[in-house]
């Protein structure tokens, strides 16, 4: 057992650090504002697509794809060192949807038309995608969806509603999941399609975050025509194949070097704040919380090198309780930074955008998009709930999915 | 980078605890518990056999020159097994201060006697009024004639009832901390086994007028500050390792538990009350035992472990601490009796959390490190 990197990997650490560190000079105040919002919104969406054409001529936008898909087959190592970076130095550009759940579930899943057709797209960053699962009333009970797609000649009708669409708004194409068979209740008779947002019948509508900010949508379908050759896997297996879709979601060692850069800034922060005549610090209190979390943020990070490990040696899809821990303490973490920043800063902790913000306002907007992080791609309570079945082979009582 | 173990250690591993279920189960824990003794020569001369005794040690001392991990894989199955033994005073606290600081002659003597099971040792530095924090040790040592006298009372000296060897923390005139080898039944040494509540041996070790000779000590007058921080910084590992293992076992019994114990027509560990315990049980476990080997690897390849390795102990003394109280609480009642065995887990709690350092200690150092140094390279 060794954590050492070798002297490639040492070497594309830094080629990535060096690069990330450059071209984020350039980044406009949306970027910097991290996360989500700071990716999609207003100049940050522009900066963006100009990051992700550069990491596209790099070679390094799927370098861990295979060869055929317009990858390099990177190993898993080497693009969980490229994902740290590029988390660590807060930099946008990647497609998460199509390049991280998409993709992969294509590569497994799609015919060799599909894969010729849907792939390369996503490869050469021409596309974003955006995921298609959520319900005004499935949310954590995702199987009770009730989005029709009814099979009419060679098409399925499409209609119903989607929400809680992140991203939405910026989104070519979605990874839809709906109801190919009425006569069938929850996980069966489900299927999944690739739609493109050119198609007719379809509306986005934009849901403001708490903070204001443009993120997430709903997705209006109303008679819109998805030809069969869009349907990924056999008709009515779309459950399991999402399944896999959302392992591929949930691992995550760049969570931790974000937090990383996060703890640095605040580390700086308190040795440089003076509040009530004395250095933050100097409260024996701040230290005790700082302490605990840089090293939950260790402990993190070593849980997040084992599931990349349990990716690369394939172990992944038989354990994916590790994926879930994962998801739950990075998220969670996360939080607990933002809280205990938020909290020394005092009132100024508060203010979002202001010369007297601390940090640039980025803790407040993390301690109010963590929370939707959180909730999101599986509740941390479905995460719980997955992590007692599979890790502690806890039984599951009907009504429990 | 590579996560997976070794086949050697993973035979180790298998080979451990296949040896305390056969040896020493949760039954027989509770025996020696109640024993004055405390633990078992029997068994004892046993895990000397297997060479877990001498795994730590060079060769050349009558050692195995395993590697750090290897010794963390045993510990691990020792915190399973709860094992009642000598092994972290002896191996762990005295074996690594002798190994850091003794002279060629006290390593081939003390080390080797360890390594065969003849000899254990006991450590003495916690008074009434000093905790963890060994700087505010108040015992002395007096320069007299050709030696010391030492007077005073130690508390905690893990194992001192069943040692004939003691290394005892005392100040030394302008020198400062300094450590001192004594025999256990030297004159003016009095031990008395103190009721603790994991029921291992700690003990009150009273000096009184005790005279040793001026080459009793491990390292030169004034190293003892020194060689307590380096023993330090690696116990605090292996004791992770202890609860890290204590931990897992914890977690697999309650859930064997939860799936027993039917309620309202059902396993309780069908509820999402217990589920979610679990699953907060399960990713407190997890995150401490990847720790665990990271940090190991980190001792095995030379790096600077020593903020990693507080870290490691503040989150262990955390997690297993929260593990063993919630897998009592899953237990109901029944958790909370002598004749079950989840309680030995809950019982070790606190004596764990504070034998290398409490979790603020721990914490602390790691902030004072980290305003130091900052976070360091990413």
């Amino acid at each position: 057992m060794d954590y050492k990197l070798t002297d490639e990997e040492m070497a594309l650490k830094k080629m990535y650090g060096d690069f990330f560190k450059e071209e984020m000079k350039k980044a406009p105040a949306d970027t910097l504002k991290g996360g989500l919002e700071g990716t999609y919104s207003g100049e940050g969406w522009e900066f963006t697509k100009t990051m992700r054409k550069k990491l596209v001529e790099k070679g390094w936008y799927v370098q861990h794809w295979p060869t055929e898909y317009g990858g390099r087959d990177a190993p898993l190592n080497e693009q969980m060192i490229f994902n740290e970076s590029i988390a660590y130095y807060g930099a946008p550009g990647i497609d998460g949807f199509g390049v991280g759940m998409f993709g992969p579930t294509l590569m497994l899943y799609a015919t060799e038309e599909q894969k010729k057709r849907l792939l390369l797209p996503i490869a050469k960053g021409e596309v974003q995608y955006c995921q298609g699962w959520s319900e005004p009333n499935a949310g954590s009970d995702l199987a009770s969806l009730k989005t029709m797609a009814i099979k009419d000649g060679e098409y399925y009708v499409v209609n119903g509603q989607k929400i809680w669409i992140t991203v939405g708004h910026r989104a070519d194409h979605m990874f839809l999941l709906a109801r190919t068979n009425p006569a069938e209740k929850r996980g069966r008779g489900l299927s999944v399609f690739n739609v493109d947002f050119s198609w007719p019948g379809i509306e986005v509508r934009p849901i403001k975050y708490m903070n204001g900010s443009h993120i997430y949508n709903e997705v209006f379908f109303t008679d819109c025509r998805i030809h069969e050759s869009e349907r990924i896997g056999p008709e009515n297996q779309g459950w399991s194949i999402t399944r896999d879709t959302m392992n591929f979601e949930r691992s995550g060692a760049g969570a931790f070097a974000r937090i990383r850069k996060e703890l640095e800034h605040i580390l700086e922060y308190v040795k440089t704040t003076k509040r009530n005549g004395k250095f933050l610090w100097e409260d024996p209190l701040v230290r005790q919380k700082l302490g605990r979390l840089y090293a939950e943020m260790e402990a993190g990070r070593a849980m997040a090198y084992k599931v990349a490990w349990l990716q690369r040696v394939g172990n992944l899809r038989f354990s994916p309780a590790a994926a879930s821990e994962g998801k739950v303490f990075s998220t969670e973490l996360t939080q607990r930074v933002a809280d205990f920043a938020v909290e020394i800063m005092g009132l100024s902790g508060n203010l979002e955008g202001s010369e007297w913000a601390p940090l640039n306002g980025a803790m407040i907007g993390t301690y109010q998009t963590i929370i939707g992080s959180i909730i999101c791609a599986g509740s941390n309570e479905i995460q719980r709930n997955i992590i007692a079945w599979v890790g502690c082979g806890l039984p599951r009582l009907k009504g429990q999915g | 980078m590579n996560l997976d173990f070794s086949s050697e250690q993973t035979m180790l591993r298998d080979s451990a605890a296949k040896f305390f279920a056969n040896e020493c189960n949760y039954e027989k824990v509770k025996h020696l518990e109640e024993s004055e003794k405390g633990y078992s020569p029997e068994l004892w001369q046993k895990v000397a056999e297997l060479g877990w005794t001498g795994l730590l040690f060079p060769e050349s001392y009558g050692g195995y020159g395993g590697s750090f991990l290897d010794l963390v894989i045993i510990l691990e199955e020792m915190g399973k097994a709860c094992f009642p033994s000598p092994f972290f005073s002896t191996i762990v606290q005295c074996g690594l201060l002798i190994l850091e600081g003794g002279t060629e002659e006290q390593k081939q003597d003390l080390l080797s006697r360890i390594a065969d099971g003849s000899l254990i040792m006991s450590l003495a530095q916690y008074e009434a009024e000093t905790d963890f924090s060994y700087e505010s040790i108040t015992m002395k040592a007096e320069a007299k004639g050709d030696g010391y006298v030492l007077n005073g009372t130690k508390l905690f000296a893990m194992d001192a009832n069943i040692a004939s060897k003691l290394i005892v923390a005392a100040q030394v005139g302008a020198a400062g901390l300094s450590l001192f080898l004594v025999d256990a039944d030297h004159p003016g040494v009095s031990i008395k086994k103190l009721p603790y509540v994991s029921s291992e041996n700690a003990c009150e070790v009273v000096f009184k007028d005790v005279v040793i000779g001026k080459n009793d000590l491990i390292g030169a007058p004034g190293a003892g500050a020194t060689l307590l921080d380096k023993m330090y910084d690696k116990a605090a590992v292996a004791k992770a390792a202890e609860m890290s293992g204590g931990s897992q076992m914890a977690i697999g019994m309650t859930s064997k538990y939860a799936r027993e114990r039917v309620q309202y027509d059902n396993p309780i560990g069908g509820y999402q009350a217990i589920q979610h315990f679990m699953a907060n049980m399960l990713i407190a476990a997890d995150t401490c035992n990847n720790y665990l080997y990271r940090v190991a690897c980190m001792v095995d390849e030379g790096d600077d472990f020593a903020r990693d390795a507080s870290a490691l102990k503040a989150i262990a003394n955390e997690s297993y601490r929260f593990v063993t109280e919630r897998a009592v609480k899953v237990h109901g009642a029944i958790g909370t009796t002598r004749e079950c065995d989840i309680a030995l887990f809950y019982r070790r709690a606190h004596p764990f959390s504070m034998i290398c350092g409490s979790t603020a200690y721990h914490y602390e150092k790691v902030a004072q490190s980290l305003l130091k140094e900052g976070l360091g390279a990413f």
